[in-house]
């Protein structure tokens, strides 16, 4: 068996004393798509750009390619790993191909302009996307979904071995959020490009991730296929709502929260 | 960005400053006979003309020149990092601080010479770099980038405290004295001689070339901090070295001619409007474009009210002001 692309082992993580993850232990192989799921301020941000090297993990807690992540140069990490944000907005009017052939940056040397292969490969990571038809206007005129689209097609001219995508549907309406997840599925089929990626729409999550990850405070409590981790038990607990599961015939698993019943105690009557 | 649109692009920003660089030295109080300037039968003491040229107008066109490259190419690196279009030289206390340095040996009469540059250069050259350094004790480098936030707070604090000692320092001082610093704190570019032009050159070319080789990561940068780190930018380097570099230029000139407002902030704008937000593209056309801006200015300054001259930082605040006024209107209805 191969080496794991990327291992975490007692990751522990906090912005001055306020911890976000505790204990975290992680191994993420070549070729897998992955779902971080959890209520918000489960850390699931946080630990996409911690392995994705954004952040600066503690000594000896990330390995990439068995590796500290900390002795990995800048560069060679972006070479193989490519992270997006959940929303972007501009100072400056850059335009679409723009932002797309920034994704090239990490395999430039110092002063190389782009090579008409960079150009070829943008191009293509634009016609993947569907956004070669704007790729002259400026990414600050464009609409959420789009703009989702374009920083993807940039994550893709960086040719990496695995993305790290921080809620890339979470604004989108249904089409968009099926375009974007199966632009995902295919790179993950067709280029084995691993796919990380943190979302909240749980039916989606598990129609298309192989695996599962659900973050509660701070910590991985269930780590499994979809089946294994959407249960309603665990699901109460994290989310503290009521659920039903169904299972779609499509594919995945649909999760009905069940509202909770009239406030006995209020004011409102 | 194709090869033949960049080098097209350069060579009508460089058309244009050469233009203004032929024209510049014509303009002025008085007409010059170029014929006699260049005549080789009339001795050059007693060559009116080419004094004019030579010794009065042209150091001081070249002058100009680099400051106005100097002012515009920090103002776009310092738009840049901080992702803020409103951002110029001057916004790090840079200016202040130089005004303070000068202020001080101004008030305290010193008149002597290091190496040629006179003692009021090497103060509010001294001046900026203080200021600069008071900025950056200030700030703190967290999570792989500088808060840019407390950055351009601290930098309008410490333009706040030199400002403050500026003034106190001009209330104490006499009448003389009091002339003097009012016109270094407007700006100017006429005490100049090829000494001050040649020993300005150095710093400043060696800090566009510096800024240049990072251009390419700069974009990354004004594009997003955390999008810039994934695609293997070293951020804070890349922070650390712009603003210690632009704010180097930046001292250098406004040592020489005193704070000139208005130019870092203009210039990068217009150009941008016309090359787009590439800093590989936009630094060098930048650089021309400031020269050239700032070299009208001057000929504007000299002969608008001739023989008399007003000093060009008040030509390019009087431009740049309602500039400033229409960009933040522009801003706010986008």
């Amino acid at each position: 068996m191969t080496s794991p692309l990327l291992t975490a082992k007692n990751l522990n993580f906090g912005y001055d004393d306020t911890p976000i993850l505790k204990n975290i232990f992680l191994k993420i192989e070549a070729g897998e798509f992955i779902g971080l799921i959890g209520p918000n301020g489960s850390g699931k941000s946080t630990l996409l750009k911690l392995l994705a090297g954004i952040l600066d993990a503690p000594a000896h807690s990330i390995y990439f390619k068995q590796q500290d992540i900390r002795q990995v140069t800048r560069k060679k990490l972006a070479q193989s790993i490519a992270w997006t944000p959940q929303e972007q907005n501009l100072a400056f009017d850059f335009k679409n191909s723009e932002v797309v052939l920034m994704g090239r940056h990490p395999h430039l040397s110092l002063l190389a302009m782009e090579s008409v292969n960079d150009f070829a490969i943008a191009k293509k990571a634009m016609e993947i996307t569907h956004t070669l038809a704007f790729s002259d206007r400026s990414f600050n005129e464009i609409s959420g979904g789009e703009k989702q689209r374009v920083l993807i097609a940039s994550a893709i001219a960086q040719e990496p071995e695995m993305m790290a995508l921080d809620e890339p549907t979470s604004a989108l309406d249904i089409k968009y959020q099926m375009q974007i997840l199966e632009i995902l599925q295919h790179l993950n089929q067709d280029r084995k490009t691993t796919i990380v990626l943190a979302m909240h729409d749980l039916h989606l999550a598990s129609k298309f991730c192989k695996r599962l990850l659900l973050l509660d405070n701070g910590k991985i409590v269930r780590d499994g296929t979809p089946d294994k981790v959407l249960e309603p038990g665990i699901l109460e607990k994290v989310y503290n709502i009521n659920v039903k599961l169904y299972r779609d015939p499509n594919g995945g698993v649909l999760v009905s929260p069940i509202p909770s019943s009239a406030p006995a105690s209020t004011d409102i009557a | 960005m194709t090869k033949k649109h960049y080098i097209t692009t350069l060579g009508i920003f460089l058309i244009f400053l050469l233009a203004t660089l032929a024209i510049a030295p014509l303009i002025g109080a008085t007409d010059i006979n170029l014929r006699n300037a260049f005549s080789s039968e009339i001795p050059f003491k007693e060559n009116i003309d080419a004094h004019i040229l030579f010794l009065a107008r042209l150091p001081r066109i070249l002058l100009a020149g680099i400051a106005g490259s100097a002012l515009a190419i920090a103002g776009a690196v310092f738009q840049a990092l901080l992702r803020n279009d409103l951002a110029a030289p001057f916004t790090l206390g840079v200016s202040s601080g130089a005004a303070f340095g000068a202020v001080l040996s101004i008030a305290m009469g010193w008149t002597f010479r290091i190496m040629g540059i006179p003692a009021l250069s090497l103060f509010a050259f001294m001046g900026a770099l203080l200021a600069v350094a008071l900025v950056f004790s200030l700030v703190k480098v967290r999570h792989n980038e500088f808060q840019t936030s407390t950055l351009l707070l601290a930098g309008v604090t410490a333009n706040f405290f030199f400002a403050a000692l500026v003034m106190f320092i001009h209330y104490l001082s006499d009448f003389t004295q009091s002339f003097q610093i009012i016109r270094w704190l407007m700006g100017g570019l006429d005490i100049t001689d090829y000494a001050t032009v040649l020993s300005i050159i150095p710093p400043v070319a060696f800090g566009f070339f510096v800024l240049m080789l990072i251009a390419r990561d700069l974009n990354l940068i004004s594009a997003g901090v955390s999008t810039a780190l994934s695609r293997g930018v070293n951020v804070s380097r890349i922070q650390k070295t712009g603003f210690i570099v632009s704010s180097l230029i930046t001292g250098t000139v406004v040592a020489f001619t005193g704070p000139i407002g208005f130019v870092g902030l203009i210039a990068p704008h217009i150009v941008r409007l016309i090359v787009g937000p590439d800093l590989r593209l936009l630094l060098p056309c930048v650089m021309m474009f400031g020269a050239a801006f700032l070299i009208l200015c001057d000929a504007v300054a000299r002969t608008l009210i001739a023989p008399a001259e007003i000093p060009v930082g008040v030509i390019t605040a009087i431009l740049g002001g309602p500039f400033f006024v229409w960009l933040l209107k522009r801003k706010k209805n986008a």
